[in-house]
């Protein structure tokens, strides 16, 4: 096995007091296809946190990060919602991206004949651009993404694969935090970037995801369990439930979700599943 | 998708070499008839035989009917409303032999040929074939040192008749089809090689059709002969202006690989593929054959196929020399209105012969994409093996791929393989490009760089780099 030594990371600038808070949301609703999903979210996630959330199957946290991230379909009908002080909604996918938004997916999808260092390329060089840097250097880029596979335990043959082409599930997920630790967003929201990982590989997602934590970013990870949480200790955690946030605490919540499910929170048996 | 704004910006730039040059034309009445064949042949100053050999075309021609089993739909077409010959006028005072003229060398220059050997591509010869004409050729002294000829059709009937005579017409013959039987009947000019034995093409050597003149057709001929254990590279490319009307180009090439020659053949066919509602366009019906007559020949097609409104055409392969190769990649893409007709026959005659046919077909807007391939194994050629790989792409909604393979195997022993896919291009993957900051444009060139790579693998390199840039431009507003 090779040395876990951390890549070295750029910090992002220091942040402004008008932009302590990385991620407002207020009031936020979301439909897909005129079905109204999200009934309002409001959740404040400040720079430097990391923050959870939670809920059962069809809660409406999926909806949340693919609105956040621009996804086509997913309409917002009210609220608002600012990245670093900005409007985000208004902005196009691809320059939420390059402004520093980061959105890891539950199932990353695969572009055959491109190969995974190919759209990192262009992915770094997109936000390098964005920021008024020149594109990053051939030998710069392939140090820079063979240290990070390193870190993330990674093979170096996946770098010439197609993007996701034929991964395993574990290795899709691997890639997409490779990706974020190549991107270095200010804000990173990790769609149940746990699930369907065995222990090992959780804990390397977990190391990758802790790597990125600075006082100068946030994270809102969105997950289902309890057990990622084990290895990146959030700042807060809300549960979603039926579209709308009914609890948020401190860390003791997750545990208590995980011993008593969600049941107590939404009424209803969904809790019993995510036990 | 609200990433419609920077599309519709893109959407403003128009087919790049769609200029017209103003230049006084020397041409015939529109119309066919003996008397047109006549007149052309008279102006090339072309022996009997050859006249001869053009009315006996054009005889057998009119007893022919066009073709409609090729999946793409279009108007009749009205042979006597064509113009058959059209060369640009000598300006007053210079004679063949004089220098090109300047409106000429600055067209080339525009479309990024310059024609000047000084300022050339290193490395590349030139025949530059303007309307019906060859107007120049590069570098024709220093392939002449190697015993290398390379020239214009005409003038190689004129300083060697006796090769032209002896292989013209010997891969594709004057009544094999009907639209070959019209170019025989009137081609005007084209490109002729000959590598003599043993010699490896110290160049590459290439064509650049350009079509100039309203309401004509292009009808030329290529011929290349690959000697005893010669090698060549030869490039081919075509653009024409922006026109309302459909234009005809009917060509014909013939390649002939002699004992262990090797000839590659790469085509980047950039015609006009009319606007964006179907109108204009070039009807690009053209006949392409390679034979691979001596033991252990190569011959390899490679076509990156992005402009014409409709394109028909099949590079072929007769394997006609035990242990010979035949190899086809093709990249043929059809958007707006475009549609393609396309892929490649691979004859099997010879022992332990081998074919690869790789084929791309990328369809959007609403483009159809219609491979068509026969691998045929007559009995006799024992151990003869074809690999044919046949991938389909779709963008949107609107457009069609279709799949054509004909298999006729005579030959108990042969070997022969086919795989087909088809996948489309989905939000999903535009999505994720986006959300890793990489605008949809650029990730549907991504994507269609990647279906392409195995087929650009093969292409000369600064062809390679033409082909991706015509390719994203060509698709440009493919979504939206």
């Amino acid at each position: 096995m090779q040395s876990h030594a951390a890549p070295p990371s750029t910090q992002a600038a220091p942040p402004t007091p008008q932009e302590t808070t990385m991620l407002n949301i207020d009031n936020l609703q979301v439909a897909v296809s005129g079905n109204e999903i999200l009934h309002g979210i409001t959740l404040h996630l400040p720079a430097g946190e990391v923050h959870a959330l939670m809920g059962p199957n069809g809660s409406g946290k999926s909806t949340l990060a693919c609105a956040l991230a621009g996804k086509p379909g997913y309409q917002v009908t009210g609220g608002t919602a600012t990245f670093r002080g900005t409007d985000l909604l208004a902005q196009l996918p691809e320059a939420r991206a390059r402004a520093g938004l980061f959105l890891g997916f539950q199932y990353p999808v695969e572009l055959p004949g491109v190969s995974n260092a190919m759209l990192l390329k262009q992915a770094v060089n997109a936000r390098r651009r964005q920021r008024g840097e020149t594109e990053m250097d051939a030998m710069d880029f392939l140090v820079a993404v063979k240290e990070r596979m390193a870190f993330m335990e990674m093979d170096e043959t996946l770098l010439e694969r197609g993007v996701n082409e034929g991964f395993s599930g574990g290795e899709k997920k691997r890639n997409e935090i490779l990706q974020m630790l190549m991107l270095e967003p200010d804000l990173a929201i990790l769609d149940e970037t746990d699930s369907g990982l065995d222990i090992d590989a959780l804990q390397v997602v977990a190391r990758g995801i802790n790597h990125l934590r600075s006082p100068s970013r946030a994270v809102l990870l969105i997950t289902h369990y309890q057990r990622l949480l084990d290895h990146v200790a959030p700042d807060r955690v809300h549960v979603l439930a039926d579209g709308r946030i009914v609890r948020s605490g401190g860390p003791e919540l997750a545990k208590e979700l995980e011993a008593r499910g969600y049941g107590w929170l939404t009424g209803d048996v969904a809790g019993v599943e995510a036990r | 998708m609200n990433s419609k704004q920077s599309v519709e910006a893109l959407l403003a730039k128009e087919y790049r070499d769609g200029f017209v040059t103003p230049i006084d034309e020397d041409r015939v009445p529109p119309g066919l008839n003996e008397a047109v064949i006549r007149l052309i042949s008279e102006k090339k100053g072309e022996p009997d035989w050859l006249l001869a050999w053009r009315l006996a075309a054009f005889r057998h021609w009119q007893t022919m009917v066009e073709p409609t089993w090729a999946w793409v739909h279009y108007p009749p077409i009205d042979y006597q409303a064509i113009t058959y010959y059209s060369a640009p006028k000598r300006r007053a005072g210079t004679r063949s032999g004089d220098a090109i003229d300047p409106e000429l060398l600055r067209t080339y220059d525009k479309l990024g040929i310059p024609l000047a050997e000084r300022e050339a591509l290193a490395g590349v010869a030139v025949d530059a074939v303007f309307d019906s004409v060859s107007v120049a050729t590069t570098f024709k002294d220093r392939l002449a040192e190697e015993g290398i000829l390379f020239c214009s059709f005409s003038e190689a009937v004129r300083s060697h008749p006796e090769l032209v005579r002896r292989y013209l017409g010997s891969v594709v013959g004057p009544a094999d089809n009907f639209f070959a039987a019209l170019n025989a009947a009137v081609f005007t000019d084209g490109s002729f090689c000959y590598i003599p034995p043993k010699v490896r093409c110290p160049m590459e050597l290439s064509t650049y059709f350009r079509i100039n003149a309203a309401a004509t057709g292009q009808f030329e001929r290529t011929l290349i002969i690959a000697d005893r254990g010669s090698q060549v590279s030869y490039l081919e490319g075509c653009t024409a202006p922006m026109r309302d009307e459909n234009q005809l180009h009917a060509a014909v090439v013939e390649l002939i690989a002699e004992e262990e020659a090797r000839i590659k053949y790469s085509t980047v066919q950039n015609w006009y593929p009319g606007d964006a509602e179907g109108k204009g366009g070039i009807y690009n019906f053209v006949t392409k054959r390679g034979e691979c007559r001596g033991a252990r020949s190569r011959i390899s097609w490679t076509q990156v196929e992005t402009g014409s409104a409709i394109t028909w055409k099949y590079p072929s392969c007769i394997l006609r020399g035990d242990d010979s190769v035949g190899e086809f990649h093709s990249v043929a893409l059809t958007h707006h209105h475009q549609q393609a007709d396309t892929g490649t026959k691979m004859v099997h005659l010879g022992r332990n012969t081998r074919s690869t046919i790789l084929a791309k077909g990328i369809s959007a807007g609403r483009g159809q994409n219609s491979y068509r391939g026969l691998v045929k194994v007559a009995k006799g050629a024992t151990g003869a093996r074809n690999y044919s790989q046949c991938d389909s792409l779709l963008i949107g909604d609107t457009c069609g791929a279709h799949t054509f393979p004909y298999i006729e195997v005579k030959e108990p022993s042969a070997r022969v393989e086919h795989e087909a896919s088809t996948s489309k291009i989905g939000e999903d993957q535009l999505f994720y490009c986006q959300a890793r900051g990489i605008a949809p444009e650029e990730a549907v060139s991504m994507l269609v760089n990647g279906f392409c790579k195995e087929v650009f693998r093969e292409l000369p390199m600064e062809f390679a780099v033409e082909a991706r840039k015509l390719l994203g431009v060509s698709l440009e507003d493919a979504i939206g």
